[in-house]
């Protein structure tokens, strides 16, 4: 028999162990954040200096040059400042209705008891449907001459002048093909979209709220008001954050749905639904000017950091559960 | 020994599979486009067993994004299709090499193709060349102008707008079917800059295209008679059937939209259709008779992808020659509908007196290939003029004065 050489080897302690593995796991995800999110980011950051050319020996460091031309193209009132503007209104009906509606139909939801599930089903489906397909269907349903909610209008002007009350009558709308319809147009149709993820979201926060809270307050004589405001309202916050951040984010990277629905030109009649996103593609894929398209992507990263801070600074209370 | 020859058979069986050059063709997914390529592919390989051809192609409006994300990381294609418009901006960011001289005869190119497909040069320097050309012309419902009278379709504009105004049918507040499809973001901005620009007795461009010269008084009545088709006459209808491809949808499969304008490459389409069509030259003002048209083509070019070595530039060469040949460019008139692009063929008498070929031929004798920098912009800038009038009441001098200044300002950023 051989006996042991040196010391007896050390063992970890449990707690060492368990650090090491749980750092070793995590390392795939780091790994991965690091390879295929912020290399690339840095990539895009460093791309913003250069001009572009197949060949990166023939990229040209041009300093600040796109940001510049991004100053002098707002300043201009060009594509890019109407694509700023229209994240402005999009983030305002898009954010704020999705928010709001979601959690409408969250509490209204949470209070039926029976077929939730087909419920929740319902509001999910558009969330899951392709945008691309979602934007053909509307596309059609705004047609002035053959869409639906004209097709509803005439039915409605029709009714309304037989039974002598002409002046209750609505024209035909151009919706897409309006400069000034078209934005709200598009927006309705994200709210519409993306509605059902809100719901399941506040659905969830919802039922996290201890019921013996709510029944306390009804017993103490709270009405359905008060006992929102009071108790479900608060008790949201976090996910109210969450919603909110999340909403913002995706509304300010909106692409699919301006770039498939139809209009008069790409980005909407007259650039009045172009988006960041749908200005940047164009830059990078239709004119190849893939270092400006690159800087437009480091201005879009910074709106919506600016815009989730600012965000979390506002919505961030202390909760008390 | 017996084992060891075997052995050497099946290494040298190899050794043989790969010497094949595998390239790859790109272009944008069209059906008669694809079919006709299909055809082509497999005469090449025929022809010479050592070299295959993969086709893959792209829905039209992802097209570009694959080419500008692929090429950079050496993936996709050795010969690409791009529209001759493109070539300016795939040139500057090296997306296009040269046609490598070894191969090709810059004289003998000069003289076999159409004057039109001098557009693929860069600076005097050959970058690709285009197997069909194609011209605008006017397709007509021909059962809906018999039903309301009219035996042949209009040769003049006065005519084009009383045809268009009896064909248009309105149900209270709505149309059911309109005279034109109205088409600024189809092939209207060409019909504005090329035809009706010129028609009125202006140009878009200055000779050597370094100045934007359609903010005159020709351009601006250019630009009325044309707004005035939506706003004055009322048969023509923005998105009247919604998608980029509305106007052609109403005019083949609803049959709502009486004529439209269209390229020569919408023939094998229309041709599938089942009621009575015809096709036209592109009226003319009765005052002036002045004829003018927009040609244009798309090309086939090597990427640098095709420069990577010798054997694979030669092979994507050798495919180039052949599918921008005679023989390819009939093949591609039977199947595509879209006309040769070598100058012999496109002077045969035959097919100018072709009922649907005729109209398009005849149309490359006063056509314009608009010099793009920036085809993209270029375009966006007079579909904006358009708009500025039909959607917000802009008078067309105003709103052509704008595009001008814009335009200038893309001539000169990209010159």
């Amino acid at each position: 028999m051989r006996k042991p050489a040196g010391a007896p080897r050390r063992r970890l302690s449990l707690s060492s162990r368990e650090a090491i593995w749980a750092y070793a796991f995590l390392l795939i995800p780091l790994a991965f954040f690091l390879f295929f999110r912020l290399w690339p980011a840095v990539q895009s950051l460093r791309l913003s200096f250069f001009t572009w050319h197949v060949d990166p020996e023939q990229r040209v460091f041009i300093g600040l040059q796109y940001y510049r031309e991004m100053a002098a193209n707002i300043a201009a009132k060009g594509d890019l400042y109407k694509a700023l503007r229209n994240m402005l209104y999009y983030f305002l009906i898009v954010v704020f209705g999705q928010v709001a509606l979601g959690l409408f139909s969250a509490v209204l939801l949470d209070s039926v008891r029976r077929l939730r599930g087909l419920f929740r089903a319902i509001y999910f489906a558009p969330y899951v449907t392709p945008a691309a397909a979602v934007a053909w269907v509307w596309g059609w349903m705004y047609s002035v001459n053959f869409g639906i909610f004209n097709k509803f209008l005439s039915d409605w002007s029709d009714l309304v002048t037989s039974i002598g009350l002409p002046w209750l009558a609505v024209d035909p709308q151009p919706f897409l093909t309006s400069p000034k319809q078209a934005l709200v147009a598009v927006a309705a149709v994200v709210v519409w979209q993306q509605l059902g993820f809100q719901v399941v979201i506040f659905l969830a926060g919802l039922q996290g709220i201890p019921r013996t809270m709510l029944e306390a307050a009804a017993i103490d004589g709270a009405n359905g008001w008060q006992r929102f405001w009071s108790i479900t309202f608060p008790l949201l916050n976090p996910v109210l954050v969450f919603s909110l951040v999340i909403s913002t984010i995706s509304t300010l990277q909106m692409f699919d749905q301006v770039q498939n629905i139809n209009f008069t030109d790409q980005g909407g009649p007259l650039g009045s639904t172009l988006t960041i996103a749908l200005y940047m593609y164009q830059q990078a894929f239709q004119k190849f000017r893939i270092g400006y398209a690159a800087a437009v992507t480091v201005l879009l990263f910074v709106i919506i950091m600016i815009v989730t801070l600012v965000q979390l600074r506002l919505t961030q209370r202390k909760v008390e559960y | 020994m017996k084992r060891f020859l075997i052995l050497l058979a099946v290494m040298l069986g190899v050794g043989i599979g790969a010497a094949q050059t595998t390239i790859t063709y790109w272009q944008y997914d069209y059906k008669t486009r694809v079919d006709a390529m299909t055809q082509l592919i497999a005469q090449f390989e025929a022809a010479n067993p050592d070299i295959k051809v993969v086709q893959e192609t792209f829905p039209y409006d992802g097209y570009q994004q694959q080419v500008a994300a692929s090429l950079p990381a050496g993936q996709g294609a050795d010969v690409a299709q791009l529209f001759y418009g493109w070539l300016p901006t795939w040139q500057r960011a090296g997306y296009v090499i040269p046609l490598p001289e070894q191969y090709f005869d810059a004289a003998e190119l000069d003289t076999n193709f159409a004057p039109l497909v001098q557009a693929a040069k860069v600076d005097g320097t050959w970058y690709g060349l285009p197997t069909a050309v194609r011209s605008l012309a006017l397709f007509y419902n021909a059962d809906m102008l018999k039903d309301a009278g009219y035996d042949a379709p209009p040769a003049t504009w006065e005519e084009f707008v009383e045809i268009a105004e009896a064909l248009t049918e309105k149900q209270g507040s709505r149309f059911v079917q309109v005279g034109y499809g109205f088409a600024p973001n189809g092939q209207d901005h060409h019909l504005l800059r090329e035809v009706l620009f010129r028609q009125f007795g202006g140009a878009p461009y200055s000779d050597d295209n370094s100045k934007v010269t359609y903010d005159s008084e020709a351009g601006v009545a250019a630009l009325t008679f044309y707004t005035d088709w939506v706003t004055k006459y009322g048969f023509a209808v923005p998105e009247f059937v919604p998608g980029n491809n509305g106007y052609r949808d109403g005019f083949r499969q609803l049959q709502n939209i009486a004529m439209i304008v269209d390229g020569s490459f919408a023939i094998g389409d229309v041709r599938k259709v089942d009621f009575n069509w015809g096709v036209t030259e592109l009226p003319v003002r009765a005052d002036n008779g002045i004829k003018s048209n927009f040609g244009s083509f798309f090309m086939n070019a090597l990427t640098p992808n095709a420069a990577k070595d010798p054997a694979k530039l030669e092979a994507a060469s050798k495919f180039l020659k052949f599918v921008t040949s005679d023989d390819a460019m009939k093949l591609w008139l039977d199947v595509v509908g879209e006309l040769p692009a070598s100058r012999t063929l496109i002077a045969d008498p035959e097919l100018a007196a072709d009922p649907i070929y005729g109209p398009f031929v005849r149309a490359l004798d006063y056509a314009h290939a608009t010099v793009f920098v920036d085809e993209t912009g270029q375009r966006d800038v007079l579909i904006d003029a358009i708009n500025e009038v039909v959607l917000q009441g802009t008078s067309p001098a105003v709103a052509l004065k704008e595009a001008a200044a814009a335009e200038q300002l893309l001539l000169d950023a990209n010159r």
